[in-house]
């Protein structure tokens, strides 16, 4: 089987995913445009020897409907016998565009693919798409259905984590946010985003609260609550799958949470050959790679089940794996990983993660492999193991070796 | 025409009245729709005819459909189910869909068309009226009500109900209408734009002629270019999150374990994104989908076939005629003979409620006027009813005025002593033929009827407590009680409007002795370390009303304390400690927690809310589970302890009628509506598969999951309940049968025990099986 390394990874910063974000008069497939722009300018690509460009998308609709990552090949001027495919495994997306794109690599099929995400969730926000899961009876009311929010208050419940817990990642968070853009940890990755007339319009991830602390946190409510225990009440579906439960604890608010975001993100992938003939340096190979499908009421609990799958597919154990990125969706995601796969805090999220920098849905999963990319490189380690938790219950993994 | 009279008017608007001769009801049965198709066909096509009118001959409008003929019709289809399973469905489809295409018909018959409700109109009859272009309602019949039953025997609204309703008001306007069987007046019905006037019986036909006449081009909405569904369809921004939200609001509720809930949202959903034609078939494919399933066959039978009979004096001996009652004698006016008088003036019944001093007996009366006050200012009656009423209460001390009472009802204490002085003292002055009934629930009526010097006229009445709001009442045949006896108590628990079962003379009769298990195993888990909110959560999952928990904290746990050291005393060195009498004991010696009625027992209780009492995990013998168990096998504990106490009782003959175990389980103590009952949960199960799982339930946690003999022969002969204790409910008629296949139409016969054969005429087959019923 032939190896699939990473030649480079980029990434817009991320903008505030509402009306007054700066990306917010940026079109998505503009914002995926500059990302391949810059991709081909910084390694002179010879975009004719890509075989294929994999997008992450969430909410394949309006502006991003219609195969957005085809539109963007074009729009960018790459080769046209470079195709082009958007994708959706939810907030796996990004990673997923990865693995797919190294899949092409190792079965021989394709010389280099670009993995990657883009979705602007000012523009096209949650919810956009539709889809039969939230609403036909067939799956949401026979299958216990309920929203994320629940599903991560109902792990915090299960697992016992406090409000006073997922505040505390919460700020930690936010500390390593800070400390990672201070220390220009991200400086590598970072490609500025442009306006229309061409000048930079967000260049660094504007989300961020540097300084939170327990207090800030303190004062905010609880953001499901009022949909778990009145309307409609969410939380007696949850408990209905989980009847050992009395209540739900909803301890997950904006401050501990995800934020909502707009980015895009590229990986660039290819064989050993197919690297050498144009010239470029791998950084990293791909050793492994998993999906996994989970309970889907509590949802999020696919972190730990793909991260073990994916170590079973590289030969590894826990122990083999220098840091740790996975995606900071919800607090009590993170906590409860770590806790099940006995992970200690200290490597894993180093640079911080979602809480503070926000998760644009489709693509985070390939931010946060160029994240370690660089930080494999920054802090001279070997292996890294990235994964996010996915809607409908799932996991989708990928370990990564500096090379 | 039978069941419908035309008259066209000199404006050519046709009135269509819809009169079924001999029948006290208008239904949709088959021949009607037969007839329905043919004034449709005659509306179209009939040049002189501008529009029409349609109003009903009787006081109510129409009932909806006759489920008794349905399921005849799906009887037929079930008996071709195994060997042609595609043809068999696809007939039954156009069997049902027959009522949804007329009312198609009728819609798009080119002329206006307008309802004129002169009174009730339910299911199929709404769904009539909804299928015309207006609808007008009188508002001076009290008893007009509109809605849809449907989901209360499994269910759904089938002749277009869960497709016009939802485009006229919305999902969430319609939900409260298609499930939860929510029945509104005429005035409700106006405000929620399903009615478009309502005006007095006697202004209605013209009202809606002045409609048909004034709008000459009516069309339904959906039916015009630019509809739009009120609220929003599932993929607007404002549709999107209602039709997120009603599958858990519905789930929240059912639990998911009734069919016809998900087959309603199912049909609103797919329908919402069809035209209208096509929405009726994915409805009526629903529908059928739901006569198909068991849990609907044993709600139809359980819950409107059985209980229809067993109401109406189903469990009267043969030997006796319905009779009336007119006067009772309540001795006894706590709070259970409070109720009995209450609900006897309800229905017409004059009261000499008695006890031992006026202020008592007063008392005893006021419940009467504090209800009925509530009623009166909700606007559910008046105050010259509320008076009637009351005035139908004569609270006294004395004896003398029972002496022209038809039936005793016994409420005091439960003291065998004091019964017999009651016994003695009232006999003393009723007539002959009047039967004395005790409301005793503990001490047996045999014994009871000793003090008495007409024990062939004792018989126990045993009401459940709050008397007017449960249904259920158990009449209890002591040694030597009569059938006259057994038929006047009938006499008078149908016409209080309850529904009565016979039961023989036994330790906690039938409906204690079955709920005694479900409290007990709720015991027994928190003993063995199952969690306490996955033993309640899991009751409830299992389709029981309340937790068996919160039951015995409803039901007071020293009253279980009492018990426990009555039966102690009572056996002696015979006596088997159970898992609860720790836990009994230590809630009522150590913490004085006995349940609702000092706000402390399993739950903590704080005004409207309650909590489980934290501290419950002490009771766990060996500490709580680290393994906790599924929900199913919580679930599975729950239904087969009360089940297997059922079959018990079925078994030892305290119960004859299955129908009668099944409705007193669900009327009694709450078993899962949606199994048809305790009985129908086990012929649901199969005898074998139902025995296989008691057997591994006693393997696992012990002798109350014991079968009864009788069962396990039961499941080698492959019998069931209900075909060897019951009689056959299923009534075929002439034309559902007429309409099988003849090999089919044997098949049922041979079933019935009829010696048939496909060479026979299948005309003779037919007498023959309409003749067995």
């Amino acid at each position: 089987m032939t190896k699939a390394f990473i030649y480079d990874a980029i990434r817009t910063p991320r903008g505030k995913g509402k009306k007054n974000g700066s990306l917010h008069e940026i079109t998505a497939l503009s914002l995926a445009t500059q990302q391949l722009e810059a991709l081909r300018d910084r390694n002179n690509l010879d975009t004719s020897k890509v075989d294929d460009v994999i997008l992450g998308c969430v909410h394949q609709v309006k502006g991003q409907g219609a195969d957005i990552a085809r539109s963007a090949v074009i729009t960018a001027n790459w080769d046209e016998k470079c195709a082009g495919v958007s994708i959706n495994r939810f907030c796996a997306s990004g990673l997923e565009a990865v693995n797919m794109a190294a899949a092409k690599v190792m079965s021989g099929m394709s010389d280099m693919v670009v993995g990657g995400g883009v979705e602007s969730l000012s523009r096209i926000p949650m919810g956009s798409d539709g889809g039969a899961m939230g609403v036909d009876p067939s799956i949401s009311f026979d299958h216990h259905m309920i929203p994320q929010g629940i599903s991560a208050d109902l792990i915090a419940t299960k697992w016992g984590y406090s409000r006073d817990d997922v505040d505390a990642y919460a700020v930690e968070s936010q500390k390593r946010a800070a400390n990672a853009w201070d220390g220009g940890r991200f400086k590598k990755s970072i490609v500025p985003v442009k306006d229309q007339m061409g000048v930079n319009i967000l260049e660094h991830d504007e989300l961020m609260r540097p300084g939170t602390d327990m207090q800030a946190l303190g004062g905010l409510n609880p953001a499901f609550a009022m949909m778990g225990e009145m309307m409609p009440g969410f939380d007696f579906i949850a408990m209905q799958k989980y009847p050992e439960l009395e209540s739900i604890n909803h301890v997950h608010h904006a401050g501990n949470s995800s934020g909502i975001v707009d980015g895009a993100s590229l990986v660039l992938v290819g064989s050993k050959k197919a690297g050498k003939k144009q010239g470029l340096k791998p950084r990293a190979r791909i050793r492994a790679f998993a999906e996994i499908g989970t309970e889907p009421t509590i949802m999020l609990t696919g972190p730990e089940a793909v991260a073990r799958k994916c170590l079973g597919k590289a030969g590894m154990e826990i122990g083999d794996i220098d840091i740790w990125e996975i995606n900071e969706a919800f607090a009590s995601v993170v906590l409860q990983s770590m806790e099940e796969l006995g992970v200690d805090h200290s490597i894993m999220n180093v640079n911080g993660g979602a809480i503070a920098m926000g998760h644009p849905l489709g693509v985070t999963g390939a931010m946060i492999i160029g994240t370690m990319v660089d930080e494999l490189e920054r802090a001279d380690k070997q292996t890294a193991l990235i994964t996010l938790c996915v809607g409908g219950g799932m996991g989708s993994a990928i370990i990564i070796e500096r090379v | 025409m039978k069941h419908f009279t035309l008259e066209i008017d000199k404006d050519g608007i046709a009135l269509i009245t819809f009169d079924s001769p001999e029948r006290s009801m208008n239904v949709l049965s088959q021949d009607v729709i037969d007839e329905i198709n043919e004034w449709v066909e005659t509306l179209t096509n009939d040049a002189n005819i501008k529009g029409a009118v349609i109003t009903s001959g009787k006081g109510a409008f129409c009932a909806g459909a006759n489920l008794e003929e349905l399921g005849g019709q799906f009887a037929g289809f079930a008996a071709r189910m195994q060997d042609d399973p595609q043809g068999a469905k696809k007939d039954m489809f156009d069997a049902v869909f027959r009522l949804n295409s007329a009312f198609r018909a009728l819609e798009l018959c080119g002329k206006p068309v307008a309802a004129a409700l002169n009174g009730l109109a339910l299911g199929g009859g709404f769904e009539l009226a909804l299928a015309c272009h207006a609808r007008f309602a009188a508002n001076d019949n009290p008893k007009l009500r509109l809605g849809f039953p449907e989901v209360m025997v499994g269910l759904l609204p089938g002749a277009g109900g869960t497709q016009r309703v939802p485009r006229m008001i919305g999902l969430m306007n319609a939900a409260p209408l298609l499930l939860q069987a929510k029945k509104i007046k005429a005035a409700e019905a106006v405000s929620m734009n399903l009615v478009n006037a309502a005006v007095p019986g006697a202004e209605l036909i013209e009202t809606a002629k002045t409609w048909v006449r004034e709008n000459p081009k009516a069309k339904q909405p959906w039916d015009a270019d630019r509809f739009k569904f009120p609220g929003g369809g599932p993929w607007t921004a404002s549709g999107f999150p209602m039709f997120a939200g009603s599958s858990a609001m519905v789930r929240k509720e059912s639990y998911g374990n009734y069919p016809a809930m998900g087959n309603i949202l199912r049909c609103v959903y797919e329908g919402s994104q069809l035209p209208m034609d096509a929405a009726l078939r994915v409805e009526t494919r629903y529908f059928c989908q739901l006569l198909l399933d068991p849990k609907t066959q044993n709600m139809i039978r359980t819950l409107f076939i059985s209980k229809q009979a067993i109401d109406k004096g189903g469990a009267r001996p043969a030997s006796q005629k319905p009779g009336v009652i007119k006067k009772i004698g309540v001795i006894g006016a706590g709070f259970m003979g409070a109720g009995v008088a209450y609900v006897s003036a309800m229905a017409g019944i004059d009261v000499v409620l008695i006890d031992r001093d006026q202020e008592g007996a007063d008392k005893g009366k006021a419940l009467t006027e504090k209800e009925q006050a509530k009623r009166v200012k909700r606007g559910k009656t008046t105050q010259e009813k509320m008076d009637a009423i009351l005035a139908r209460i004569t609270p006294t001390t004395d004896y003398g005025l029972l002496k022209d009472v038809d039936l005793i009802v016994e409420a005091v204490f439960e003291n065998s002593e004091l019964k017999a002085s009651i016994t003695k003292m009232a006999e003393d002055v009723i007539p002959k033929d009047a039967v004395f009934g005790s409301n005793t629930s503990t001490i047996p009526i045999s014994d009871l009827a000793k003090a008495s010097s007409r024990p062939e006229n004792f018989i126990g009445i045993h009401f459940f407590s709050p008397v007017h709001k449960m249904m259920l009442v158990e009449i209890i045949k002591g040694e030597q009680t009569s059938d006259y006896a057994i038929s006047r108590a009938l006499d008078f628990a149908t016409r209080i409007r309850k529904t009565p079962i016979v039961v023989e003379d036994t330790r906690g009769f039938y409906a204690n002795r079955c709920v005694m298990r479900y409290i007990n195993e709720g015991y027994n888990m928190l003993s063995e370390g199952v969690k306490p909110a996955l033993i309640e959560q899991g009751a409830r999952m299992a389709g029981m009303p309340v937790g068996p928990l919160s039951l015995q904290d409803e039901v007071a746990i020293d009253l279980a304390y009492k018990i426990l050291q009555q039966t102690k005393s009572d056996l002696g060195n015979q006596y088997v400690a159970g898992k609860m009498d720790p836990i009994v004991t230590a809630m009522i010696e150590k913490y004085d927690r006995k349940g609702r009625k000092n706000e402390k027992g399993f739950y903590d209780y704080n005004g409207r809310e309650k909590s489980l009492w934290p501290e419950l995990g002490q009771f766990a013998v060996n500490g709580i589970l680290d393994e906790q168990p599924s929900a199913a096998e919580v679930k599975d504990r729950i239904l087969y302890a009360q089940a297997i106490e059922a079959a018990r009782t079925m078994a030892e003959g305290i119960i004859a009628d299955p129908r009668e175990a099944d409705l007193g389980s669900i009327f009694g103590w709450g078993f899962a509506p949606y199994t048809g009952g305790a009985i129908s949960f086990i012929d649901m199960t199969g005898i074998g598969r139902f025995v296989k799982r008691a057997d591994e339930l006693v393997a696992a946690y012990g002798e109350q999951f014991e079968v009864p003999t009788l069962l396990r022969g039961m499941a080698k002969a492959g019998e069931t309940m209900y075909g060897r204790f019951g009689k056959s409910t299923t009534t075929y008629t002439k034309s559902s049968l007429n309409k099988i296949l003849e090999k089919d139409v044997v098949k049922i016969a041979n079933a019935m025990g009829i010696d048939a054969h496909v060479d026979d005429l299948k005309a003779d087959t037919i007498a023959k099986i309409l003749a067995a019923q």
